[in-house]
């Protein structure tokens, strides 16, 4: 009994004698979106394994909004992004000293979703699109035949990304035209496989996610093929890489501290990722960049050239080539 | 005029129901978890082998596995349990056998039973706040066992007290007759006498805390994770180092999370087998629990 009492005191003691600020400078530290995570845990996974655990590798998920917190705080040294960085982020990082590179990594295809015993559509045009998200249609558009009249006047049910999501943020913004603007008489959900199970249970739903979950789940949901004016395009790698896949797909980024990058363990750990990610991003399913891409994030890397090439703001259907293009600012 | 016997066989009849109520409530209870046992072992059970408990995260599902996931549950609950635990067992002392009633005790009280209803991810933006950048604790194992500590207190406190109000009255005004002072009479008598309540307490809401997984999310505890916490015994002098502490963590629930939302089927397998993991840890504290409300009980006798 007397052990025991004295164990826990000692315990309680060390726990509040160790509140002290050191950390392991040996560890690159990354969080952010769920979307870029498999992709960045592919790479961690095999940074780790190619130098045998020396130098260790932390990725978190606390979403892009999150991961970009605890950046501009300089808390982390990468952080993961599906959408580029804020004004509000922007102004946030100068406050705090925390210069940036900004890389494209991959790109990710919101796939539309039909059930497969859909019979009717086989392909939406992005008016149609935005006809049946915008949301004046909230109540309204409630039935296929009101998207086009040859469909059958079945009862249209929608399925999409929860409102916190990055997805959900980029759809909006390619089809109704405005960020977060949408119907909300939808069911909505973080986890896409929920929204796989409902399209695929149901005969008359329709709904939009990241092309990886569609290809998992080929066999229970058939993808509808985007005609934004130039005829209809089915996702693929094919069509995402040319960029005929037009508007839904969309690169993925990874932000980096660009004084975090004067650790070796940091630089080693971005080469190795700009070098293998177009591999690992296939495996994971998601499509890789142009091989020449990579070469430019590499020299984008080497002359250190900091600044986001949105300058705050999110948008739509940029070919990746523009992304270097453009002047960045910081 | 009711007979008598109408009246007998009205009562019968209503405690029959009563029976039927009763047995139908607990097996709700019981088809609830067997249910759930079962659905996770036909997806999960496959993957249970001893590779997945000693393989770290991977992006090939067959190859994924769990360790720095339970090292890490087990490091926070070891810090979650030896700071709750006395502070939990001081406060219920002091209330039920120190504090006179006033209305700061009330108080108290009232307080203790409001925080037993917070929603725990209140509990992570506080320790986001006070322990992560007020205290620079960091993201680490010492921030999730102090913040799950602060969750599960109410919980040791009521049950605390629950167990010490359960002793005899008698039992303390022996003890004063002896001479004892009220020190001597809480540590030789109320408390071996209250431990089977207080571990069952402790070992309930340490099963809650297992399963925590919004407030560990807010104060930061990673997914990918493929290394362990620095070891606690060294084989040179001082021989034990407490920065294991500080290091970063995942946990099971949180491991389970990622791995149900991923695209891949063989994902929601290694999910199934780790929730198999978590729940046949917490049945077997609960166990422990049960075990040792037994035997105290059968050593007290008044």
């Amino acid at each position: 009994m007397k052990a025991i009492h004295g164990l826990a005191m000692f315990s309680v003691l060390s726990v509040w004698a160790a509140a002290l600020q050191a950390q392991d400078a040996n560890i690159v530290r990354i969080d952010g979106s769920s979307t870029v995570y498999p992709v960045t845990e592919a790479v961690a996974e095999e940074f780790q394994n190619a130098n045998s655990g020396k130098i260790k590798v932390t990725v978190g998920i606390s979403g892009t909004g999150g991961g970009f917190k605890k950046f501009t705080r300089g808390e982390i040294d990468i952080a993961d992004a599906s959408r580029p960085i804020s004004e509000k982020e922007m102004e946030e990082a100068r406050k705090n000293g925390i210069e940036y590179i900004e890389l494209p990594i991959a790109f990710d295809a919101l796939t539309v979703m039909v059930n497969p015993q859909n019979t009717w559509v086989d392909h939406l045009t992005v008016e149609e699109l935005k006809k049946i998200w915008e949301p004046a249609a909230q109540g309204k558009i409630t039935s296929w035949n009101q998207v086009r009249s040859t469909f059958p006047d079945a009862p249209l049910t929608l399925f999409g990304a929860g409102a916190d999501s990055g997805t959900f943020d980029y759809f909006t913004e390619a089809i109704v035209g405005k960020a977060k603007s949408s119907r909300g008489d939808f069911t909505a959900s973080e986890d896409d496989n929920v929204l796989v199970q409902g399209i695929s249970q149901d005969k008359n739903a329709l709904g939009f996610f990241g092309y990886a979950y569609y290809v998992e789940n080929q066999d229970k949901l058939k993808a509808v093929p985007i005609d934004a004016g130039k005829g209809p395009v089915a996702p693929s790698e094919q069509t995402v890489l040319d960029a005929t896949y037009y508007p839904l797909s969309r690169p993925i980024f990874i932000y980096i501290n660009v004084k975090a990058l004067e650790r070796t363990e940091v630089q080693q750990f971005v080469d190795f990722y700009l070098k293998n990610v177009s591999t690992l991003a296939k495996e994971v399913k998601y499509v890789p960049l142009p091989a020449d891409t990579y070469q430019k994030c590499v020299e984008r890397v080497g002359s250190r050239q900091t600044g986001t090439a949105f300058g705050g703001h999110s948008e739509t259907g940029v070919h990746i080539d523009e992304l270097f293009r453009r002047e960045l600012k910081n | 005029m009711t007979s008598l016997t109408t009246i007998i066989r009205r009562s019968r009849l209503r405690d029959q129901m009563f029976i039927i109520v009763g047995v139908l409530a607990t097996l709700l209870g019981m088809i609830t978890l067997l249910a759930l046992l079962l659905d996770l072992s036909r997806d999960g059970f496959g993957r249970l082998h001893w590779g997945f408990l000693t393989s770290f995260p991977s992006r090939h599902p067959e190859k994924a596995g769990i360790l720095s996931a339970w090292v890490g549950t087990l490091c926070v609950m070891v810090v979650t349990a030896s700071t709750a635990v006395p502070l939990g067992v001081a406060a219920g002392i002091y209330l039920e056998e120190y504090a006179r009633r006033s209305w700061f005790t009330e108080i108290i009280e009232i307080n203790i039973a409001n925080l037993a209803g917070v929603p725990s991810i209140i509990y992570g933006l506080m320790a986001l706040g006070l322990f992560v950048y007020q205290f620079n604790l960091g993201h680490s194992i010492q921030t999730a066992g102090l913040t799950l500590a602060i969750l599960i207190l109410p919980i040791i406190i009521v049950a605390t007290r629950e167990a010490l109000r359960a002793i005899p009255q008698e039992i303390r005004e022996a003890a004063y007759a002896q001479g004892a002072t009220r020190w001597q009479t809480v540590w030789f008598h109320l408390l071996p006498y209250s431990m089977g309540g207080i571990a069952t307490g402790v070992i309930i809401a340490l099963s809650r805390a297992i399963g925590e997984t919004a407030p560990l999310i807010t104060i930061g505890a990673l997914t990918y994770i493929a290394f362990l916490p620095p070891s606690p015994v060294h084989p040179e002098s001082p021989y034990n180092s407490m920065s294991w502490l500080r290091s970063e963590f995942t946990v099971l629930p949180i491991q389970m999370f990622n791995w149900v939302s991923r695209p891949q089927k063989e994902f929601h397998l290694n999910a199934a087998a780790t929730g198999l993991v978590l729940l046949v840890v917490t049945l077997s504290l609960n166990a422990v629990a049960i075990v040792l409300r037994y035997r105290i009980r059968r050593r007290i006798k008044w």
